[in-house]
């Protein structure tokens, strides 16, 4: 079982600058959504995106700590389209 | 307690598993999966099969290419070990579902999700079938 302020803290290891929204699903600390928001984004496609924050929590997710986690990532760019449709 | 214990199992069993595999993903299995990925102009490797996936995220991917109406092909990782892990490294991406079309791969069920909410998913699966 992780805690959402450690999940925010193993992102932010990896993306210093991300701003990170974490909702545990069931209440058990593994299945989490998290939303991050980080100009290193910037350029890369989805598959990197994903890759990047996948890196920062891939122990925990190899033990299954963390069993699921459902990502949605964003540029400061197209966090600002998103939030404001 | 008995559903503790049994996640407690479930876990060490994945661990060894996980262990054993990982040091095994075989020049064959990369070539398994190779030839799959290239074989099949759209490919899921899944839990579960298309009728019967054992895993929501699974399941959210094989009902948006149901909905799409295209044919596709499915992987059942449940039913083999080593593409379960291998896959995993192949695509440097850490869960199941994953997808992929025309040999690339596309993502997991978020980015599938999205893809298809945005219509993105449509159009790079006709480009996939007129190849």
């Amino acid at each position: 079982m992780i805690k959402p302020d450690q999940v925010e803290a193993m992102i932010k290891s990896e993306l210093p600058d991300a701003q990170i929204q974490v909702q545990d699903l069931t209440g058990g600390g593994d299945h989490y959504q998290v939303t991050v928001v980080s100009s290193l984004f910037e350029g890369k496609g989805r598959v990197q995106q994903h890759q990047m924050v996948y890196k920062a929590v891939q122990q925990a997710m190899s033990t299954e700590a963390i069993h699921a986690l459902a990502l949605k990532t964003y540029t400061p760019t197209t966090w600002a389209t998103a939030t404001s449709q | 307690m008995i559903l503790w214990a049994h996640r407690l199992f479930d876990q060490r069993l994945l661990t060894a598993i996980t262990s054993i595999t990982h040091q095994t993903m075989t020049t064959d299995t990369h070539s398994r999966i190779a030839n799959l990925v290239q074989q099949n102009k759209i490919l899921v490797f899944m839990k579960g099969s298309k009728l019967m996936p054992q895993c929501g995220f699974s399941n959210n991917v094989v009902q948006i290419l149901n909905t799409l109406g295209v044919p596709y092909e499915t992987v059942d990782v449940l039913s083999d070990p080593e593409i379960r892990q291998g896959v995993k490294e192949y695509s440097n991406w850490p869960t199941i579902p994953q997808v992929y079309i025309n040999g690339e791969f596309v993502g997991g069920s978020d980015i599938l999700i999205e893809l298809y909410q945005n219509g993105e998913l449509q159009q790079m699966v006709e480009v996939a079938l007129a190849s």
